[in-house]
């Protein structure tokens, strides 16, 4: 046992001899995470319309009232030529362009549809989506106050309508920073504690002082072990100053145990690392250790479900997450970030993350041999 | 030169003869762009909702009956009481519960009106924000709808859109272009800084500094071969992108193949800059890629329009060298621009370049002195 | 010189696919002996230090070293021996004191005794004063020197030193071969390959590897009779071949 503590004292002290690594391990973290985070949003502010109004009546001019008085929208431009408004919209100039014919005004005031036609800049297919629905918003909204003005005019009965109101739990304000610095802190502690232990063992093996490790007493459990727990530890005092800056920085909440939260980061860095060792036991260079990891960690963070919802992805997509630890922290810290969930509800993500460390972890003990 | 040809041979040797990193190198763009163009979507398919049903009659039923019908959406439980509403959403099995009032059938016909309400999980925002927009749109549908059966009063104003450039507002056009963007910035710039700093690390470096050949044909000596994988890579992608996705390439081809050489160039040339100022290949792989692959994701406009975030940060923004890519790519590739309409971007990227050439150069002389 | 045996090989075989290493190596190796393997580079001399040392698999043969079977019992002779390989492997980003005080914390021994040793070593190599020294600061004769300390820091029964002086400089040759007969008399039996062939002349008995095969093993001044040669190197000339490029000889070991 002693000889293990005399390993991670080598590890530990090879880690901080070399200054930038010893200050990047915590630096980097720190640094993105107060920049990066602000940064995420899906929220829409500011689309800019052009507005081509054909018809300049009192119900266009209302129509038009109506969207700048919305925090959406900004009104840019107001043109006649469709030409031109098409050209804004090729140029970026404004995002949406909304046409208003002629005899808008009159028809609407008959009862008859009123109709509209918006071009919207599609490329970023779902900041299209949510302008046309905040747009239709805005719409439904100038419906009820023609309804409302009309109500004396009898011009039609009231119809039944179903009136849907909405509420956010556990993120009233949907706040997106709530969402993403657990999941920027758990991407950027993969990604440290990957590339450090593989590196490091690779190195190793480079440079022969694995052959002077192999002529020894060592057990394979004893010298793994030693690569992982350094490398575990930065890992959580990382998650550690992480919380720190979110609280203190981004006031995130943190409705459940820190105890859980721990202890799932924990399960996920062992297998992190468990899978980093492995893959390097097979690498003869640190150069080719580095591309490996690199098609690993861009994998398992592009399929976490930080950028994208797993319930959106095809069936095959999520068969595979089932052994991506990171989908399993960020479901984790999310739940017991923002839900307060108990250690019943993660129970199957932490039992299965533990699976997963297991495994990687045996693989990568038994793929070392200390005799050829 | 025919000693540089000779260098250039060796390297480019060196490289093919790495057959696993050669697989990975060519690999990793090829699955990545397969991927993020099948498994990234914003869709909803089949989300899980709970229904809370205090009124159970006709109404209440169709509604439901077509919420879970749509296709994005299914009926994960039938729940009881309110208090039921914590306890399933935090289990994360259901994503929002569905309220129906009391007398639900019967306010709406007599008073006019009746209330749903939604409590959708807000942790994951963009997930509920979709889920609520769809919902509350089937239900505005389901109103149409009833309106349809009486007689009189429709919707007043009906609008219609078109989405331009990308009309069946499919995912992969924001994000394949992205994709490549990171991607091969990053594999470039790991490419060149490991590679040169591996020199150093094992002391062959000197060996070089003190052969014939001069240091600025020792660099492109190494460059070179990175270059050819990388524009090999970007052909592969965009072969991919229009076989299988279908992604188009409206403008011209020509130009999207120059301006993806010059944004290989400048991430070379940034790969060059991090060799400098690294000791050893672990450092290089930490600032050229823990260090650049966050940044790259979130603050180029990839995943996130760069309109939508905080003041101040067009600033940092425009310090990132993909994000100016991006543009270039989109506007090329969907929706078929000339040069005329990227020249600004593409002579930043120019300066990128230049100055990281310059950096290093300035680097290199002082550490010779 | 007879004792006890230490090392004891019988029908050694050692096959990389078609290509055999060595090819049934038969010798012994006595307690106290400082036990030269010779031969030209590519001959399998590293292959055989590896079997004996538990790096390596024997493919088939009879391999005893400090009692244990290098097959079965690899783990067991580690405890028994130290070892200094070709490649320099102490950890250039640890000083001498750190490096010291792992290896000696690996063999089990405690921290007192590790630090008294570490005063011992510092004090005879004569370079206290780099006790906080970076090892990749270190100039390449200290260096081996200091391997060599450590790899017997734990008073092995047996020490395997890998062409230890390759590069070294003959003042600092002659320094390592003095601390070698210091072991030797300690009673810690000395199993070193070289191609350089005067050190066999240091030797207690030597054996020269050619193309896999042991084709001699006896004392210096035996062979040397034998052949009639001036030297060892005279002897070498004469009986060993040349290695051939063979199918498979870039294998090192």
């Amino acid at each position: 046992m002693r000889t293990i503590f005399y390993l991670i004292r080598k590890e530990f002290t090879q880690i901080f001899r070399d200054k930038f690594i010893g200050r990047a391990i915590f630096g980097i973290p720190i640094v993105q995470m107060l920049i990066l985070v602000p940064a995420v949003t899906f929220e829409i502010k500011n689309v800019e319309l052009c507005i081509i109004d054909r018809d300049m009546t009192t119900e266009s001019r209302e129509l038009v009232n109506q969207l700048e008085g919305s925090t959406f929208f900004k009104v840019r431009f107001s043109t006649y030529s469709e030409q031109e408004a098409n050209n804004l919209l090729y140029r970026d100039k404004c995002d949406l362009v909304l046409q208003i014919p002629s005899g808008f005004g009159e028809e609407t005031g008959n009862g008859n549809p009123g109709r509209l036609l918006v071009s919207a800049n599609a490329i970023n297919a779902v900041n299209a989506q949510l302008s046309w629905a905040y747009l239709n918003g805005v719409i439904r909204d100038y419906n009820m106050n023609i309804i409302a003005k009309d109500i004396s005019g009898q011009s039609f009965a009231p119809v039944p309508r179903i009136q849907v109101t909405n509420r956010y739990w556990y993120n009233e304000s949907l706040n997106y920073k709530y969402y993403m610095l657990p999941g920027v802190l758990g991407i950027l502690v993969l990604a440290i504690g990957f590339i450090l232990a593989g590196l490091n063992l690779v190195k190793e093996k480079e440079s022969g002082t694995i052959e002077q490790i192999n002529v020894t007493p060592i057990k394979k459990y004893q010298f793994m072990l030693a690569k992982m727990v350094p490398f575990l530890i930065i890992g959580l005092i990382d998650l550690a100053l992480g919380l720190i800056i979110g609280k203190l920085t981004f006031n995130i909440p943190f409705e459940g145990s820190i105890a859980i939260l721990f202890l799932g980061s924990a399960i996920f860095m062992v297998a992190v690392l468990g899978l980093a060792l492995f893959i390097s036991t097979f690498s003869s260079t640190q150069q080719q250790f580095m591309f490996t990891a690199f098609f690993f960690i861009i994998i398992f963070v592009l399929m976490s479900g930080i950028f994208t919802p797993l319930e959106s992805m095809p069936v095959w997509a999520q068969k595979f997450d089932l052994i991506n630890p990171a989908a399993y922290v960020m479901r984790i810290n999310r739940m017991v970030m923002l839900k307060g969930s108990t250690f019943q509800d993660v129970s199957r993500e932490i039992y299965s993350l533990m699976v997963i460390a297991i495994v990687f972890t045996a693989l990568a003990v038994s793929r070392y041999r200390k005799t050829v | 030169m025919k000693r540089f040809l000779g260098f250039v041979k060796k390297e480019f040797l060196h490289i093919f003869r790495d057959v696993r990193t050669l697989i990975i190198l060519f690999g990793i763009p090829v699955i990545q762009i397969l991927l993020f163009g099948f498994v990234v979507s914003t869709d909803l398919k089949n989300a899980p909702v709970a229904f809370l049903d205090l009124s159970r009659d006709e109404m209440t039923q169709k509604v439901s009956d077509k919420i879970c019908s749509s296709g994005f959406f299914r009926r994960s439980e039938t729940l009881l009481n309110y208090n039921d509403i914590d306890k399933v959403l935090r289990k994360n099995e259901t994503k929002a519960v569905i309220i129906f009032e009391k007398d639900f059938g019967r306010k709406l016909f007599s008073e006019g009106t009746a209330a749903i309400s939604i409590i959708t999980d807000g942790s994951e925002p963009n997930m509920a924000t979709l889920i609520t927009n769809y919902i509350t749109a089937i239900v505005t549908d389901f109103n149409r709808e009833l309106a349809g059966t009486q007689v009189t009063g429709t919707l007043l104003v009906q609008p219609e859109v078109r989405m331009f450039y990308n009309p069946s507002l499919k995912g992969h056009f924001m994000f394949v272009p992205g994709v490549i963007t990171l991607i091969m910035i990053l594999i470039c710039a790991l490419m060149t800084s490991v590679t040169i700093t591996r020199e150093k690390e094992f002391g062959t470096m000197e060996v070089l500094l003190v052969s014939p050949l001069k240091p600025v044909q020792i660099i492109i000596g190494k460059v070179m071969p990175y270059f050819l994988l990388s524009f090999i890579n970007v052909i592969m992608i965009l072969l991919l992108s229009w076989f299988v996705f279908g992604l188009p390439i409206k403008g011209s081809l020509i130009l999207l193949l120059a301006e993806s050489m010059l944004y290989i160039l400048m991430s070379l040339s940034l790969g060059i800059f991090v060799s400098t100022v690294s000791k050893n290949m672990q450092q290089a792989i930490f600032i050229s890629f823990v260090g650049l692959m966050l940044p790259t994701i979130l603050l180029s406009g990839f995943i996130f329009p760069i309109e939508n975030m905080p003041k101040g940060y067009d600033w940092i923004a425009a310090l990132m060298p993909p994000r100016y890519f991006i543009i270039i790519i989109k506007n090329i590739m969907i929706k078929g621009t000339g040069f005329f309409y990227v020249w600004k971007e593409t002579m930043i990227l120019i300066i990128f370049t230049l100055a990281f050439i310059a950096l290093s150069i300035r680097k290199f002389k002082i550490r010779l002195q | 010189m007879t004792g006890n045996t230490v090392i004891s090989v019988r029908n050694l075989v050692k096959k990389f696919g078609n290509f055999t290493a060595n090819d049934d190596l038969n010798f012994k190796v006595y307690e106290g002996e400082i036990f030269g393997f010779l031969g030209a580079n590519g001959a399998g001399k590293t292959t055989t230090i590896r079997i004996l040392s538990g790096l390596s698999e024997p493919t088939s043969g009879e391999v005893i070293v400090a009692g244990y079977n290098a097959k079965k019992q690899p783990e067991q002779i580690k405890k028994n021996i130290g070892y200094m390989c070709q490649k320099f492997s102490l950890y250039e980003d640890l000083t001498v004191k750190e490096n010291i005080m792992l290896y000696g914390g690996i063999y089990g021994m405690r921290k007192a005794l590790i630090r008294e040793r570490t005063d011992l070593l510092l004090d005879k190599l004569n370079f206290r004063e780099y006790g906080d020294s970076l090892i990749s600061d270190l100039p390449l004769g200290l260096r081996q020197k200091l391997a060599f300390s450590v790899a017997i820091l734990h008073e092995p029964k047996i020490v395997f030193l890998d062409e230890p002086t390759s590069g070294v400089d003959p003042i600092t040759r002659r320094q390592f071969w003095e601390m070698i007969y210091e072991a030797a008399e300690r009673g810690i039996t000395v199993f070193i390959t070289t191609h350089y062939m005067d050190e066999a002349e240091y030797c207690d008995r030597i054996s020269i590897m050619s193309e896999g095969k042991i084709v001699a093993l006896d004392t210096p001044d035996d062979l040397k009779r034998q052949y009639d040669a001036g030297s060892v190197e005279e002897v070498f000339v004469k009986i060993a071949r040349p290695p051939s490029v063979q199918k498979g000889a870039q294998i090192q070991y």
